[in-house]
């Protein structure tokens, strides 16, 4: 699958019709309609009707779309999956995904509900979100589960939950699994997509929180309100310079392959694969 | 002096020929009109243009029926002034009375008895609201169209005697025996007197309705004692929680922030704003949003802009105090910042709506706009722009300097949400037509900007930004794709508005809604 840039996931409560016709006005990345938390018990039949009836007819314009589903530990889970992919949605965030075991189960699931609703299989897209001590643990192997994985996002509220601790402005108790899981993305070459930030007004705090992700080798965060967008996509944004030096590296891996060569330079460096990657990343976070 | 001339003697003996060549007939002089103060003399003391009560005021200036007298609307909302001379008017009995008022808001639902009973039979204004819009446009209580004129169109109708006032009620905040007046202090404080100064100065009669006898001379002066006759003192001439807008901040809103990002994209692109430039834009979230981008842009590049105009409010003040912009010139003032700015601060400057807006004087503030920001209820393929009836045909608003600025200004930028709560606002054909498309070059939504076909450059310099740029027709569909498109209102064949352009042509006509 093309990975599309992912700098930002806008949470939006699948239970809200607004957000449906607003959200893509904000040009997130990526749309995220939560069929879990945000979503009450005696709500969730109805927001997944409310879903699956929006992504049949709307346009979110630039904006990719994900659906979070609940949990496999929940009876919501194989009820949304049935529901939403016949409505077309073809990228899904796994809430509370712990082991590889989790990915092999969800992946089976997709599976069906392809085959029934003539879907090709393996089109519907996993993202692993991580927000538990075994979660986090676990995370390397996870991803391993199915070639559905193309991203993990990190959940910073119910891990420090399970961790036993309480959540700081600084970030302090999050720091091994914000080193870790972004590591165990840049192994298995797909996105990590960092925690969000719940005070909404503080941008100053957002910025330097995002920033600070993006250091550790996240290349996206999550967001739970529109005014978050543009600080986020600014932190996630490579240079100028980079951005030149990675359309200097494309230009010359066409020349090589058109000459058939395997080896080539760029501002007299030599170019090998880890360089090709991070040329192919820098130019997918500016949308080429 | 030829010889063989007549002359005669004046009151003081003194011979004055009868005619001298550079004056043509003499008039002797009778007698020197010295006021007597009653303790040198026996005289009754002159106790300057002060009388009793309102009903000595108007029958000293000659109320009756069939007349025309004017009202302003800087009290807004909290206005007592309309209300108390309309009762006394009733009262004497007087009927048939045309009322020529700056705009008519909520404190004004009196109108609507007045109205019934025949003591009002027209009206000519910029806007009205609320439940006495309603009863005009869907009961026609009101025997002759509204006559809505743009606040340049007015003073223009004045000027040119196309509306001859017979009486001004001009509401004073500050205000001395002589009729010198200002609405800057006072209890009642509203700041600029923008739209009565003209009224003063054309009115057979004018008379001062003041909470605030202040000693003689008051200053500043807005309207002098030159021009008027009677003064009136009340207890309370309005109601100052509902005078002042409240105080006016920068939108939290999302979808208003996405707007005015667009905006400011779109004036940043026009390369209008440098040294000197001049801005216009209303007191809503999203014009004061636009306004927060802009100075950042300003703070950046080093620009400082010569004026601001139209309305102010405090956020205007503010960009003036931090030497943003050189001058402010005030028609309207809308919050208690503000009105404080206009008595301090020396480069806040109060003007009349003659000189913000009229298109046949000699030259008008508008017509050196650079930047107008214009909000709309409806905008239709042909850039038409709505601001007086609702999608269900009510009248519910009002003109203002809409079509003024938007004809005046170089670049003329209308702000809008695609839909508002489930309506549409780019339709294809507006309810009413307020302001004319050819006078507006932008419109800016939060899913993208269409620029009028009119401005091919800008559009070629805003599609290379990278902006979300669409045709007109494109935001249309996209608002009708969320909301479906809508049904007419229904209207009947009485003619309960006529819409007349800023020159005095009319441009359009509101129906009655069945």
């Amino acid at each position: 699958m093309k990975m599309n840039r992912m700098r930002s996931m806008l949470f939006s409560p699948a239970n809200n019709p607004k957000m449906y016709l607003k959200a893509p006005v904000f040009r997130p990345d990526c749309i995220l309609f939560d069929l879990e938390d945000s979503v009450a018990f005696t709500e969730k039949d109805a927001a997944r009707d409310l879903l699956c009836e929006a992504v049949k007819v709307l346009d979110f314009g630039s904006s990719d779309v994900c659906v979070r589903v609940n949990s496999l530990r929940t009876p919501f889970c194989e009820k949304d999956i049935k529901a939403i992919v016949p409505a077309g949605v073809r990228f899904i965030r796994l809430a509370m995904c712990e082991s590889r075991d989790d990915v092999i189960q969800i992946s089976q699931m997709l599976s069906e509900a392809e085959k029934e609703s003539g879907v090709e299989e393996g089109s519907v897209k996993v993202q692993c979100s991580i927000e538990t001590v075994k979660g986090v643990l676990n995370a390397r192997e996870t991803v391993t589960g199915s070639d559905r994985v193309v991203s993990l996002s990190f959940g910073a509220e119910d891990y420090t939950r399970s961790l036993g601790t309480k959540r700081t402005r600084e970030g302090r108790e999050l720091m091994y699994a914000r080193m870790y899981l972004p590591v165990v993305a840049a192994e298995r070459g797909i996105s990590a997509i960092d925690t969000v930030y719940s005070a909404i007004e503080d941008a100053e705090g957002l910025k330097a929180e995002a920033d600070m992700a993006a250091n550790y080798g996240f290349t996206g965060k999550s967001c739970i309100h529109p005014n978050q967008i543009d600080v986020i996509h600014s932190a996630f944004m490579p240079t100028e310079e980079d951005v030149e030096h990675a359309r200097k590296v494309m230009t010359a891996l066409e020349d090589a392959k058109a000459k058939g060569e395997g080896v080539f330079v760029v501002d007299g460096k030599m170019v090998d694969e880890p360089v090709i990657q991070r040329a192919r990343k820098v130019l997918m976070q500016i949308g080429e | 002096m030829k010889k063989g001339r007549r002359f005669f003697k004046n009151m003081l003996g003194r011979r004055v020929p009868e005619k001298a060549n550079l004056f043509g007939e003499i008039e002797p002089y009778k007698k020197a009109d010295k006021r007597h103060i009653k303790y040198i003399t026996e005289d009754q003391e002159f106790s300057g243009k002060v009388v009793n009560n309102i009903r000595e005021a108007l029958e000293k200036a000659g109320i009756k029926d069939g007349m025309t007298i004017s009202f302003h609307h800087h009290l807004r909302a909290g206005d007592y002034v309309l209300e108390m001379v309309m009762k006394e008017i009733a009262e004497m009995g007087i009927k048939n009375l045309t009322l020529c008022v700056s705009s008519l808001t909520a404190a004004h639902e009196c109108l609507i008895d007045h109205i019934k009973n025949g003591v009002v039979t027209g009206i000519e204004t910029s806007g009205i609201r609320g439940k006495l819009a309603e009863a005009i446009s869907k009961d026609c209580i009101l025997e002759n169209a509204v006559i809505f004129r743009t606040h340049g169109g007015r003073a223009r109708a004045i000027e040119q005697g196309d509306v001859v006032i017979d009486i001004a009620f001009v509401a004073a905040s500050c205000c001395d025996n002589m009729g010198n007046m200002n609405g800057q202090t006072g209890k009642s404080a509203f700041g600029s007197m923008g739209y009565p100064m003209v009224d003063a100065r054309y009115a057979r009669r004018t008379i001062a309705i003041t909470d605030n006898l202040a000693p003689y001379p008051v200053y500043p002066i807005s309207i002098p004692q030159t021009l008027v006759d009677y003064v009136v003192v009340v207890d309370q001439i309005g109601d100052p929680e509902k005078i002042g807008t409240g105080s006016t901040r920068k939108s939290k809103d999302p979808v208003e922030l996405a707007i005015a990002k667009y905006a400011s994209q779109v004036i940043f692109a026009s390369g209008l704003v440098k040294d000197g430039f001049s801005y216009q834009a209303g007191s809503g979230g999203i014009s004061l949003s636009v306004a927060g981008y802009l100075v950042d842009y300003m703070k950046e590049h080093n620009v400082v802009g010569g004026f601001a105009s139209g309305g102010v409010t405090s956020a205007m003040t503010e960009m003036l105090e931090k030497g943003y912009f050189r001058t402010l010139l005030d028609v309207q003032t809308f919050d208690a910042g503000a009105i404080s700015s206009l008595r301090n601060n020396p480069n806040h400057l109060e003007m009349d709506a003659s000189m913000y807006a009229d298109p046949f004087a000699k030259d008008c503030v508008i017509n050196n706009l650079d930047i107008m920001i214009l909000s709309a209820t409806e905008i239709d393929v042909n850039f038409n722009i709505n601001v007086l009836t609702a999608s269900n045909g009510v009248i519910m608003g009002a003109l203002g300097g809409h079509p003024d600025t938007a004809a005046g200004a170089k670049l003329a930028i209308a702000v809008v949400p695609l839909t508002r709560k489930r309506i549409p606002i780019v339709v294809d054909e507006v309810i009413n037509i307020s302001t004319p498309g050819e006078s507006v070059d932008v419109v800016v939504t939060e899913y993208g900007v269409a620029v009028n076909p009119r401005n091919p450059v800008l559009k070629e310099k805003l599609i290379e930004m990278g902006m979300p740029v669409f045709d007109i027709t494109e935001l249309r569909d996209k608002a009708y794709r969320l909301t479906g498109i809508p049904n007419k209102p229904k209207f009947g064949d009485t003619i309960v508005g006529i819409v007349e352009y800023r020159d005095g042509t009319v441009i359009d006509t509101i129906m009655n809604v069945l």
